[in-house]
Protein backbone atom coordinates (compact mmCIF):
# COMPACT_ATOMS: atom_id res chain seq x y z
CA UNK A 1 0.00 0.00 0.00
CA UNK A 2 1.61 3.54 -0.70
CA UNK A 3 1.83 5.92 1.94
CA UNK A 4 3.25 8.77 -0.16
CA UNK A 5 2.64 9.52 -3.90
CA UNK A 6 5.05 11.99 -5.03
CA UNK A 7 4.33 12.90 -9.04
CA UNK A 8 5.48 15.60 -11.55
CA UNK A 9 7.60 17.59 -8.62
CA UNK A 10 9.29 20.32 -9.95
CA UNK A 11 10.78 23.40 -8.46
CA UNK A 12 13.69 26.14 -9.36
CA UNK A 13 14.72 28.76 -7.41
CA UNK A 14 15.76 31.57 -9.43
CA UNK A 15 16.13 29.70 -12.91
CA UNK A 16 18.52 27.42 -11.12
CA UNK A 17 16.58 23.52 -11.08
CA UNK A 18 16.55 21.41 -7.39
CA UNK A 19 13.90 19.46 -8.34
CA UNK A 20 12.39 18.20 -12.27
CA UNK A 21 9.30 16.33 -13.03
CA UNK A 22 9.86 13.76 -10.03
CA UNK A 23 7.70 10.55 -9.36
CA UNK A 24 8.26 7.92 -6.97
CA UNK A 25 6.22 6.12 -4.26
CA UNK A 26 6.66 5.68 -1.01
CA UNK A 27 4.77 1.97 0.53
CA UNK A 28 3.52 1.93 3.64
CA UNK A 29 5.88 0.03 6.18
CA UNK A 30 9.44 0.39 4.13
CA UNK A 31 12.48 2.14 4.54
CA UNK A 32 12.75 4.35 1.75
CA UNK A 33 16.05 6.40 0.69
CA UNK A 34 16.86 8.93 -1.65
CA UNK A 35 20.50 9.30 -2.22
CA UNK A 36 22.34 11.62 -5.13
CA UNK A 37 25.37 13.77 -4.95
CA UNK A 38 25.36 16.77 -3.05
CA UNK A 39 23.40 19.00 -4.85
CA UNK A 40 21.42 16.54 -6.33
CA UNK A 41 17.91 18.47 -4.50
CA UNK A 42 17.72 16.08 -1.45
CA UNK A 43 16.99 18.72 1.30
CA UNK A 44 14.65 20.29 -1.16
CA UNK A 45 13.13 17.06 -1.57
CA UNK A 46 12.41 17.14 2.12
CA UNK A 47 11.42 20.73 2.37
CA UNK A 48 8.76 20.30 -0.50
CA UNK A 49 7.09 17.62 1.24
CA UNK A 50 7.12 18.88 5.03
CA UNK A 51 5.53 21.95 3.37
CA UNK A 52 8.43 24.59 3.99
CA UNK A 53 8.62 25.20 0.19
CA UNK A 54 5.75 24.88 -2.08
CA UNK A 55 6.82 23.77 -5.80
CA UNK A 56 6.45 24.64 -8.72
CA UNK A 57 4.67 22.04 -9.94
CA UNK A 58 3.44 18.73 -8.88
CA UNK A 59 1.60 16.63 -6.62
CA UNK A 60 2.36 15.15 -3.14
CA UNK A 61 -0.21 12.76 -1.78
CA UNK A 62 -0.08 11.38 1.61
CA UNK A 63 -2.65 8.57 1.90
CA UNK A 64 -6.17 10.43 1.10
CA UNK A 65 -4.44 14.44 1.53
CA UNK A 66 -2.48 16.93 -0.87
CA UNK A 67 0.99 17.94 0.84
CA UNK A 68 1.25 20.68 -1.68
CA UNK A 69 -0.54 24.24 0.05
CA UNK A 70 -0.12 22.98 3.40
CA UNK A 71 1.92 24.95 6.11
CA UNK A 72 4.26 22.94 8.07
CA UNK A 73 2.62 22.61 11.09
CA UNK A 74 -0.71 21.51 8.63
CA UNK A 75 1.53 18.66 7.11
CA UNK A 76 2.79 17.85 10.68
CA UNK A 77 -1.15 17.15 11.85
CA UNK A 78 -1.07 14.66 8.82
CA UNK A 79 1.24 12.67 10.72
CA UNK A 80 4.61 13.41 8.97
CA UNK A 81 7.50 14.45 11.21
CA UNK A 82 11.41 14.94 10.45
CA UNK A 83 14.77 15.72 11.52
CA UNK A 84 16.83 18.46 9.96
CA UNK A 85 20.57 18.37 8.31
CA UNK A 86 21.73 20.74 10.11
CA UNK A 87 20.42 20.68 14.05
CA UNK A 88 17.33 22.21 14.88
CA UNK A 89 17.29 21.71 18.35
CA UNK A 90 15.68 23.51 21.33
CA UNK A 91 18.64 24.78 23.03
CA UNK A 92 16.85 26.70 25.33
CA UNK A 93 14.93 24.03 26.57
CA UNK A 94 16.10 20.46 28.40
CA UNK A 95 16.06 17.35 26.56
CA UNK A 96 12.70 16.04 28.28
CA UNK A 97 11.09 19.68 26.89
CA UNK A 98 12.51 19.53 23.61
CA UNK A 99 10.74 15.93 23.26
CA UNK A 100 7.84 17.05 25.13
CA UNK A 101 7.51 19.84 22.37
CA UNK A 102 7.24 17.08 19.88
CA UNK A 103 3.99 15.67 22.06
CA UNK A 104 2.25 19.25 20.90
CA UNK A 105 -0.02 17.64 18.75
CA UNK A 106 -1.21 15.00 20.38
CA UNK A 107 -2.60 17.26 23.17
CA UNK A 108 -4.86 20.10 22.85
CA UNK A 109 -4.77 23.03 26.13
CA UNK A 110 -4.56 26.54 24.84
CA UNK A 111 -2.73 29.54 25.89
CA UNK A 112 -5.83 30.19 28.01
CA UNK A 113 -6.40 27.26 29.77
CA UNK A 114 -3.23 26.73 30.81
CA UNK A 115 -2.57 30.07 32.11
CA UNK A 116 -5.50 29.70 34.69
CA UNK A 117 -4.54 25.82 34.98
CA UNK A 118 -7.93 24.43 34.24
CA UNK A 119 -8.29 21.03 35.13
CA UNK A 120 -7.70 18.37 32.12
CA UNK A 121 -3.79 20.59 31.79
CA UNK A 122 -2.62 18.80 34.40
CA UNK A 123 -3.94 15.65 33.32
CA UNK A 124 -2.61 16.47 30.29
CA UNK A 125 1.18 17.72 30.98
CA UNK A 126 1.45 13.96 32.47
CA UNK A 127 1.03 12.45 29.73
CA UNK A 128 2.82 14.21 27.71
CA UNK A 129 5.47 13.61 30.28
CA UNK A 130 4.72 9.86 29.55
CA UNK A 131 4.92 10.04 25.60
CA UNK A 132 8.06 11.55 26.22
CA UNK A 133 9.77 9.50 28.23
CA UNK A 134 8.92 6.42 26.27
CA UNK A 135 10.26 8.63 23.18
CA UNK A 136 13.70 9.15 25.11
CA UNK A 137 13.62 5.22 26.39
CA UNK A 138 13.26 4.09 22.26
CA UNK A 139 16.36 6.16 21.17
CA UNK A 140 18.25 5.53 24.32
CA UNK A 141 18.66 9.07 25.83
CA UNK A 142 17.27 8.57 28.82
CA UNK A 143 19.85 9.38 31.17
CA UNK A 144 20.23 13.15 29.75
CA UNK A 145 16.26 13.45 30.68
CA UNK A 146 17.33 16.69 32.71
CA UNK A 147 20.22 18.01 30.47
CA UNK A 148 20.00 21.12 28.63
CA UNK A 149 20.24 20.46 25.22
CA UNK A 150 22.52 22.83 24.62
CA UNK A 151 25.10 20.74 26.54
CA UNK A 152 24.68 17.53 24.45
CA UNK A 153 27.24 16.38 22.34
CA UNK A 154 26.44 16.13 18.28
CA UNK A 155 25.42 12.41 18.16
CA UNK A 156 23.22 12.69 21.52
CA UNK A 157 21.44 15.63 19.56
CA UNK A 158 21.17 13.80 16.44
CA UNK A 159 19.16 11.30 18.44
CA UNK A 160 17.43 13.88 20.67
CA UNK A 161 16.04 15.04 17.19
CA UNK A 162 15.01 11.72 16.41
CA UNK A 163 13.31 11.57 19.77
CA UNK A 164 11.52 14.53 19.21
CA UNK A 165 9.57 13.62 15.84
CA UNK A 166 8.82 10.56 17.07
CA UNK A 167 7.23 12.05 20.20
CA UNK A 168 4.65 13.58 17.66
CA UNK A 169 3.66 9.65 16.82
CA UNK A 170 4.24 10.02 13.04
CA UNK A 171 3.23 7.79 10.24
CA UNK A 172 6.04 8.91 8.03
CA UNK A 173 9.06 10.30 9.42
CA UNK A 174 11.62 11.95 7.22
CA UNK A 175 14.73 11.24 8.14
CA UNK A 176 17.90 14.36 6.96
CA UNK A 177 21.14 12.71 7.33
CA UNK A 178 20.90 11.13 10.32
CA UNK A 179 23.83 9.74 10.38
CA UNK A 180 26.22 12.97 9.11
CA UNK A 181 29.36 14.06 11.76
CA UNK A 182 28.76 10.42 13.36
CA UNK A 183 31.71 8.13 14.40
CA UNK A 184 31.42 4.54 13.49
CA UNK A 185 29.80 3.52 16.77
CA UNK A 186 27.41 6.09 17.19
CA UNK A 187 26.60 4.92 13.26
CA UNK A 188 25.69 1.43 13.92
CA UNK A 189 23.55 2.74 16.57
CA UNK A 190 21.91 4.90 14.43
CA UNK A 191 21.42 2.56 11.74
CA UNK A 192 19.36 -0.38 14.91
CA UNK A 193 17.39 2.88 15.74
CA UNK A 194 16.60 3.11 12.05
CA UNK A 195 16.07 -0.55 12.47
CA UNK A 196 13.64 -0.30 15.23
CA UNK A 197 11.24 3.13 13.94
CA UNK A 198 10.81 0.81 10.91
CA UNK A 199 9.52 -2.23 13.17
CA UNK A 200 7.55 -0.24 15.23
CA UNK A 201 5.24 0.88 12.18
CA UNK A 202 6.75 3.43 11.25
CA UNK A 203 7.50 4.25 7.21
CA UNK A 204 10.99 6.20 7.27
CA UNK A 205 12.08 8.35 4.15
CA UNK A 206 15.82 8.42 4.72
CA UNK A 207 18.58 10.87 2.90
CA UNK A 208 21.89 9.76 3.67
CA UNK A 209 25.22 9.51 2.22
CA UNK A 210 26.95 6.81 4.01
CA UNK A 211 26.35 4.51 1.78
CA UNK A 212 26.81 1.25 3.97
CA UNK A 213 23.98 2.78 6.54
CA UNK A 214 21.81 3.03 3.24
CA UNK A 215 22.14 -0.35 2.07
CA UNK A 216 21.54 -2.07 5.14
CA UNK A 217 18.77 -0.31 5.91
CA UNK A 218 16.55 0.37 3.12
CA UNK A 219 14.14 -1.53 1.37
CA UNK A 220 14.07 0.38 -1.69
CA UNK A 221 16.20 3.55 -2.80
CA UNK A 222 15.62 6.09 -5.10
CA UNK A 223 18.82 7.52 -6.60
CA UNK A 224 18.45 11.21 -8.10
CA UNK A 225 21.04 13.73 -9.73
CA UNK A 226 20.44 17.20 -11.08
CA UNK A 227 17.10 16.77 -9.44
CA UNK A 228 15.80 13.98 -11.75
CA UNK A 229 15.13 10.59 -11.01
CA UNK A 230 18.00 8.04 -12.04
CA UNK A 231 16.73 5.08 -10.57
CA UNK A 232 15.02 3.21 -8.69
CA UNK A 233 15.09 -0.22 -7.32
CA UNK A 234 16.46 -2.42 -3.67
CA UNK A 235 19.58 -1.96 -2.62
CA UNK A 236 21.14 -5.08 -4.66
CA UNK A 237 19.69 -3.24 -8.39
CA UNK A 238 21.15 0.30 -7.29
CA UNK A 239 24.39 -1.14 -6.44
CA UNK A 240 24.89 -2.98 -9.69
CA UNK A 241 23.18 -0.24 -11.93
CA UNK A 242 26.00 1.15 -14.35
CA UNK A 243 24.36 4.30 -14.70
CA UNK A 244 24.30 4.64 -10.50
CA UNK A 245 28.06 3.65 -10.57
CA UNK A 246 29.15 5.84 -12.68
CA UNK A 247 26.93 8.87 -11.70
CA UNK A 248 27.33 8.35 -7.67
CA UNK A 249 29.24 5.19 -6.40
CA UNK A 250 31.85 5.45 -8.30
CA UNK A 251 33.77 3.09 -9.89
CA UNK A 252 33.85 -0.01 -7.72
CA UNK A 253 31.12 -0.99 -5.39
CA UNK A 254 32.57 -1.82 -1.98
CA UNK A 255 29.59 -1.47 -0.19
CA UNK A 256 28.03 -4.89 -0.06
CA UNK A 257 25.89 -5.76 3.20
CA UNK B 1 5.01 21.64 40.77
CA UNK B 2 8.69 22.59 42.02
CA UNK B 3 8.19 25.99 40.35
CA UNK B 4 5.55 27.03 42.91
CA UNK B 5 8.17 27.26 45.57
CA UNK B 6 9.12 30.48 44.11
CA UNK B 7 5.51 31.82 43.85
CA UNK B 8 4.92 31.31 47.61
CA UNK B 9 8.09 32.39 48.38
CA UNK B 10 7.24 35.69 46.52
CA UNK B 11 3.76 35.76 48.35
CA UNK B 12 5.00 35.55 51.26
CA UNK B 13 7.70 38.44 51.16
CA UNK B 14 4.60 40.78 49.31
CA UNK B 15 2.40 40.24 52.43
CA UNK B 16 5.24 40.27 55.35
CA UNK B 17 6.57 43.41 53.90
CA UNK B 18 3.87 46.03 54.20
CA UNK B 19 3.06 44.28 57.50
CA UNK B 20 6.82 44.34 58.87
CA UNK B 21 7.48 48.15 57.64
CA UNK B 22 3.86 49.78 57.96
CA UNK B 23 3.69 53.47 55.95
CA UNK B 24 6.76 52.91 54.37
CA UNK B 25 8.19 54.95 51.67
CA UNK B 26 10.02 52.15 50.46
CA UNK B 27 7.33 49.88 50.28
CA UNK B 28 3.99 51.38 49.93
CA UNK B 29 5.04 54.20 47.73
CA UNK B 30 8.06 53.18 45.50
CA UNK B 31 7.10 49.39 46.18
CA UNK B 32 3.99 50.19 44.35
CA UNK B 33 5.68 51.39 41.41
CA UNK B 34 8.11 48.64 41.31
CA UNK B 35 5.40 46.01 41.49
CA UNK B 36 3.06 48.22 38.28
CA UNK B 37 7.04 47.85 36.87
CA UNK B 38 7.03 44.12 37.43
CA UNK B 39 3.28 43.32 35.91
CA UNK B 40 5.11 44.76 32.95
CA UNK B 41 8.15 43.44 32.93
CA UNK B 42 6.69 39.86 33.63
CA UNK B 43 4.30 40.35 30.80
CA UNK B 44 7.08 41.55 28.26
CA UNK B 45 9.12 38.78 29.31
CA UNK B 46 6.75 36.52 27.53
CA UNK B 47 6.79 37.96 24.21
CA UNK B 48 10.89 38.39 24.79
CA UNK B 49 12.57 36.50 27.18
CA UNK B 50 10.40 32.89 26.01
CA UNK B 51 9.22 33.65 22.82
CA UNK B 52 12.02 35.52 21.68
CA UNK B 53 10.14 38.07 20.13
CA UNK B 54 11.54 41.69 20.72
CA UNK B 55 9.23 44.65 21.56
CA UNK B 56 10.30 48.25 21.70
CA UNK B 57 6.52 49.58 21.82
CA UNK B 58 5.41 47.40 25.41
CA UNK B 59 5.00 51.28 26.52
CA UNK B 60 2.63 51.78 24.08
CA UNK B 61 -0.25 49.16 25.19
CA UNK B 62 0.58 50.79 28.97
CA UNK B 63 -0.72 53.55 27.55
CA UNK B 64 -4.26 52.63 25.57
CA UNK B 65 -4.86 51.13 29.16
CA UNK B 66 -4.30 54.03 30.69
CA UNK B 67 -5.70 56.55 28.78
CA UNK B 68 -9.14 54.68 27.40
CA UNK B 69 -9.77 54.61 32.02
CA UNK B 70 -8.76 57.91 31.90
CA UNK B 71 -10.90 59.02 29.37
CA UNK B 72 -14.14 57.25 29.93
CA UNK B 73 -14.11 58.15 33.84
CA UNK B 74 -13.49 61.39 33.36
CA UNK B 75 -15.22 62.64 30.49
CA UNK B 76 -17.99 60.10 30.24
CA UNK B 77 -18.51 59.93 33.82
CA UNK B 78 -17.75 55.96 33.60
CA UNK B 79 -17.26 53.39 36.06
CA UNK B 80 -13.79 52.60 36.70
CA UNK B 81 -13.67 48.89 36.50
CA UNK B 82 -15.48 48.85 33.12
CA UNK B 83 -13.24 51.34 32.22
CA UNK B 84 -10.52 48.41 32.45
CA UNK B 85 -12.24 46.13 30.38
CA UNK B 86 -12.78 48.53 28.09
CA UNK B 87 -9.04 49.43 27.43
CA UNK B 88 -8.19 45.67 27.80
CA UNK B 89 -10.66 45.60 24.79
CA UNK B 90 -9.11 47.90 22.65
CA UNK B 91 -5.45 46.44 23.26
CA UNK B 92 -6.96 43.12 22.57
CA UNK B 93 -8.46 44.88 19.12
CA UNK B 94 -5.04 46.72 18.07
CA UNK B 95 -2.58 44.13 19.23
CA UNK B 96 -4.30 41.57 16.95
CA UNK B 97 -4.69 43.26 14.12
CA UNK B 98 -1.02 44.49 14.54
CA UNK B 99 0.63 41.21 15.38
CA UNK B 100 0.42 39.26 12.04
CA UNK B 101 1.81 42.12 10.05
CA UNK B 102 4.30 42.81 12.35
CA UNK B 103 5.48 39.73 13.61
CA UNK B 104 5.94 38.39 10.37
CA UNK B 105 9.46 40.01 10.98
CA UNK B 106 12.47 39.47 12.51
CA UNK B 107 15.66 40.59 14.45
CA UNK B 108 16.10 44.42 13.97
CA UNK B 109 13.42 44.70 11.63
CA UNK B 110 10.94 43.36 14.21
CA UNK B 111 12.30 45.85 16.92
CA UNK B 112 11.81 48.66 14.28
CA UNK B 113 8.51 48.11 13.68
CA UNK B 114 7.26 47.60 17.65
CA UNK B 115 9.40 50.93 17.96
CA UNK B 116 7.43 52.54 16.08
CA UNK B 117 4.21 51.07 16.90
CA UNK B 118 5.45 52.48 20.47
CA UNK B 119 6.23 55.93 19.39
CA UNK B 120 3.01 56.25 16.98
CA UNK B 121 0.95 55.51 20.08
CA UNK B 122 2.20 58.50 21.51
CA UNK B 123 2.05 60.67 19.48
CA UNK B 124 -1.60 59.96 18.68
CA UNK B 125 -1.93 60.79 22.85
CA UNK B 126 -0.28 64.23 22.82
CA UNK B 127 -2.02 64.80 19.00
CA UNK B 128 -5.26 63.53 20.05
CA UNK B 129 -5.57 66.67 22.98
CA UNK B 130 -9.63 66.76 22.40
CA UNK B 131 -9.50 63.82 24.31
CA UNK B 132 -6.04 63.02 25.49
CA UNK B 133 -5.75 66.48 26.98
CA UNK B 134 -2.51 66.57 25.05
CA UNK B 135 0.94 66.82 26.58
CA UNK B 136 -0.70 68.85 29.68
CA UNK B 137 -2.39 65.15 30.26
CA UNK B 138 -5.24 64.15 32.03
CA UNK B 139 -6.05 64.62 35.75
CA UNK B 140 -8.44 64.15 38.91
CA UNK B 141 -8.77 60.74 37.39
CA UNK B 142 -11.45 58.73 39.93
CA UNK B 143 -9.96 55.88 42.22
CA UNK B 144 -11.11 52.12 42.27
CA UNK B 145 -13.70 50.87 44.81
CA UNK B 146 -14.40 47.76 45.18
CA UNK B 147 -17.43 46.87 47.00
CA UNK B 148 -17.48 50.58 49.08
CA UNK B 149 -14.17 49.76 49.71
CA UNK B 150 -12.01 52.52 48.32
CA UNK B 151 -8.59 52.79 47.42
CA UNK B 152 -7.32 55.87 48.78
CA UNK B 153 -4.01 55.18 50.35
CA UNK B 154 -0.68 54.03 49.59
CA UNK B 155 -1.33 50.98 51.55
CA UNK B 156 -4.75 50.16 49.71
CA UNK B 157 -2.84 50.54 46.41
CA UNK B 158 0.17 48.65 47.57
CA UNK B 159 -2.77 45.80 48.31
CA UNK B 160 -4.82 46.13 44.57
CA UNK B 161 -1.59 46.09 42.44
CA UNK B 162 0.57 43.58 44.53
CA UNK B 163 -2.37 41.11 44.32
CA UNK B 164 -2.36 41.87 40.74
CA UNK B 165 0.99 41.10 40.18
CA UNK B 166 0.68 37.86 42.09
CA UNK B 167 -1.48 37.32 39.88
CA UNK B 168 0.09 37.87 36.80
CA UNK B 169 3.15 35.44 38.13
CA UNK B 170 0.72 32.75 38.51
CA UNK B 171 -0.51 33.02 34.99
CA UNK B 172 3.08 33.68 33.67
CA UNK B 173 4.42 30.77 35.61
CA UNK B 174 1.72 28.52 34.57
CA UNK B 175 1.82 29.27 30.94
CA UNK B 176 5.75 28.50 30.82
CA UNK B 177 5.47 25.20 32.30
CA UNK B 178 2.90 24.05 30.14
CA UNK B 179 2.31 22.94 26.22
CA UNK B 180 1.73 26.54 25.43
CA UNK B 181 5.04 27.81 27.17
CA UNK B 182 6.84 24.88 25.57
CA UNK B 183 5.27 26.29 22.17
CA UNK B 184 6.70 29.63 23.17
CA UNK B 185 10.37 28.61 23.88
CA UNK B 186 10.36 25.97 20.92
CA UNK B 187 9.29 29.15 19.00
CA UNK B 188 12.78 30.93 20.19
CA UNK B 189 14.89 28.11 19.84
CA UNK B 190 13.62 26.93 16.02
CA UNK B 191 11.13 28.19 14.58
CA UNK B 192 11.27 25.72 11.45
CA UNK B 193 11.63 22.27 14.03
CA UNK B 194 8.51 24.19 15.72
CA UNK B 195 6.08 24.43 12.95
CA UNK B 196 7.79 20.72 11.99
CA UNK B 197 6.49 19.77 15.34
CA UNK B 198 2.86 20.81 14.95
CA UNK B 199 3.03 24.44 16.09
CA UNK B 200 0.89 27.14 14.59
CA UNK B 201 4.39 29.83 14.90
CA UNK B 202 1.95 32.48 13.65
CA UNK B 203 -0.94 31.45 16.23
CA UNK B 204 1.08 31.12 18.64
CA UNK B 205 3.68 34.65 18.34
CA UNK B 206 -0.16 36.24 17.80
CA UNK B 207 -1.75 34.91 21.17
CA UNK B 208 1.26 35.88 23.25
CA UNK B 209 1.52 39.19 21.81
CA UNK B 210 -1.94 40.17 22.86
CA UNK B 211 -1.78 38.60 26.16
CA UNK B 212 1.32 40.80 26.65
CA UNK B 213 -0.30 43.75 25.31
CA UNK B 214 -3.66 43.06 27.27
CA UNK B 215 -1.64 42.21 30.91
CA UNK B 216 -0.07 45.77 29.96
CA UNK B 217 -2.82 47.42 29.37
CA UNK B 218 -4.27 46.39 32.73
CA UNK B 219 -1.05 47.83 34.00
CA UNK B 220 -2.45 51.08 32.64
CA UNK B 221 -5.50 51.11 34.02
CA UNK B 222 -4.43 50.64 37.39
CA UNK B 223 -1.62 53.54 36.91
CA UNK B 224 -4.26 55.80 36.05
CA UNK B 225 -6.02 55.49 38.97
CA UNK B 226 -3.00 55.14 41.31
CA UNK B 227 -1.95 58.58 40.09
CA UNK B 228 -5.27 60.02 39.55
CA UNK B 229 -3.15 61.57 36.22
CA UNK B 230 -2.12 60.54 32.81
CA UNK B 231 0.57 62.14 30.83
CA UNK B 232 2.34 60.81 27.33
CA UNK B 233 5.94 61.15 28.99
CA UNK B 234 4.97 58.03 31.31
CA UNK B 235 4.63 56.22 27.95
CA UNK B 236 7.28 57.41 25.66
CA UNK B 237 9.61 55.47 23.81
CA UNK B 238 12.14 55.42 27.07
CA UNK B 239 9.89 53.53 29.57
CA UNK B 240 9.43 50.50 26.94
CA UNK B 241 13.69 50.71 26.40
CA UNK B 242 13.13 50.89 30.50
CA UNK B 243 10.98 47.98 30.46
CA UNK B 244 13.07 45.44 28.17
CA UNK B 245 15.97 46.65 30.42
CA UNK B 246 14.80 45.08 33.41
CA UNK B 247 13.69 42.12 31.65
CA UNK B 248 17.32 41.93 29.92
CA UNK B 249 18.75 43.26 33.53
CA UNK B 250 17.32 40.39 35.65
CA UNK B 251 17.42 38.01 33.37
CA UNK B 252 15.44 36.94 29.43
CA UNK B 253 13.31 33.69 29.82
CA UNK B 254 12.78 33.79 33.57
CA UNK B 255 9.75 35.51 35.60
CA UNK B 256 11.60 36.24 38.56
CA UNK B 257 14.26 37.81 36.86
CA UNK B 258 11.93 39.80 35.18
CA UNK B 259 10.58 41.00 38.77
CA UNK B 260 14.01 41.42 39.85
CA UNK B 261 15.44 43.58 36.77
CA UNK B 262 11.52 45.67 37.73
CA UNK B 263 12.50 46.39 41.67
CA UNK B 264 15.99 46.94 40.49
CA UNK B 265 15.67 49.16 37.97
CA UNK B 266 12.69 51.19 39.93
CA UNK B 267 14.90 51.51 43.10
CA UNK B 268 17.99 52.41 42.17
CA UNK B 269 17.01 56.13 41.13
CA UNK B 270 15.67 56.41 44.74
CA UNK B 271 19.32 55.37 45.93
CA UNK B 272 21.14 57.51 43.10
CA UNK B 273 19.36 60.66 44.25
CA UNK B 274 22.27 61.42 46.27
CA UNK B 275 24.72 62.08 42.89
CA UNK B 276 22.09 63.95 41.04
CA UNK B 277 23.67 64.49 38.16
CA UNK B 278 25.94 61.44 37.91
CA UNK B 279 22.75 59.13 38.03
CA UNK B 280 22.23 58.30 34.55
CA UNK B 281 26.02 57.64 34.59
CA UNK B 282 25.65 55.68 37.20
CA UNK B 283 23.00 53.43 35.77
CA UNK B 284 24.75 53.10 32.27
CA UNK B 285 28.09 51.63 34.05
CA UNK B 286 26.14 49.51 35.90
CA UNK B 287 24.36 48.13 32.75
CA UNK B 288 27.46 47.70 30.59
CA UNK B 289 29.20 45.84 34.01
CA UNK B 290 25.91 43.63 33.60
CA UNK B 291 26.61 42.50 30.01
CA UNK B 292 30.01 42.09 30.18
CA UNK B 293 30.31 39.57 33.44
CA UNK B 294 26.35 38.48 33.82
CA UNK B 295 24.94 38.49 30.34
CA UNK B 296 22.43 35.45 31.18
CA UNK B 297 21.20 38.27 33.76
CA UNK B 298 21.35 38.85 37.76
CA UNK B 299 19.15 36.63 38.64
CA UNK B 300 19.59 33.37 36.51
CA UNK B 301 23.36 34.06 37.17
CA UNK B 302 23.03 34.72 40.52
CA UNK B 303 21.04 31.07 40.88
CA UNK B 304 23.94 29.01 38.63
CA UNK B 305 26.45 30.73 41.06
CA UNK B 306 24.57 29.74 44.02
CA UNK B 307 24.34 26.01 42.38
CA UNK B 308 27.91 25.91 41.70
CA UNK B 309 28.80 26.73 45.17
CA UNK B 310 26.06 24.02 46.45
CA UNK B 311 27.44 21.72 44.16
CA UNK B 312 30.73 22.00 45.48
CA UNK B 313 30.17 21.74 48.45
CA UNK B 314 28.37 18.27 47.90
CA UNK B 315 31.19 17.12 45.40
CA UNK B 316 33.81 17.57 48.18
CA UNK B 317 31.84 16.10 50.77
CA UNK B 318 30.39 12.78 48.86
CA UNK B 319 32.66 12.43 45.54
CA UNK B 320 30.33 10.38 43.51
CA UNK B 321 26.87 12.10 43.87
CA UNK B 322 26.01 13.68 40.84
CA UNK B 323 24.43 17.55 40.15
CA UNK B 324 21.35 18.44 41.34
CA UNK B 325 19.09 17.48 38.67
CA UNK B 326 15.23 19.13 38.40
CA UNK B 327 15.51 22.23 36.20
CA UNK B 328 12.89 24.03 36.19
CA UNK B 329 12.30 27.40 33.08
CA UNK B 330 10.91 29.68 35.89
Amino acid sequence: MTLLKVSGLSKSFGGVTAISDLDFEVPRDQVYSVIGPNGAGKTTLFNMLSGIYRPDEGKIRFLDNEIVGRQPHKVAELGVSRTFQNLQMFFNMSVLDNVKVGCHLRTKSRLWNTALRLPGTRREERQAELWARESLHFCDLEQYLQRDAGALPYGVLKRLEIARALAAAPQLLLMDEPAAGLNDTETKQMRRLIRRISEAGITVLLVEHNMGLVMEVSDRILVIDYGSRLAEGSPAEIQNNPRVIEAYLGGEVEYAV
Amino acid sequence: MSHHRGFYLLTFVAVVLPLAFPDNYFVTVVGVTAALHAILAVSLNLLMGYAGQISLGHAGFFGIGAYVSAILTTRYGWNPWPAIIAGLGLTCVIAFTLARPILRLKGHYLAMATLGLGIIINIVLVQAGDFTGGPDGLGEIPTLSLFGWQVDSDLRWYIVIVSVLLLVVWLALNIINSRSGRALRALHGSEVAAEMMGINTTATKTGVFVLAAMIASMAGSLFAYQQAFVSPDSFSFFFSIELVTMVVLGGMASTYGAIMGAIILTFLPEFLVVFEDFEVMIFGAILMLMMIFLPQGLFVGLRNLLRRIVAGRRSAAEAAEPEESGRDAA
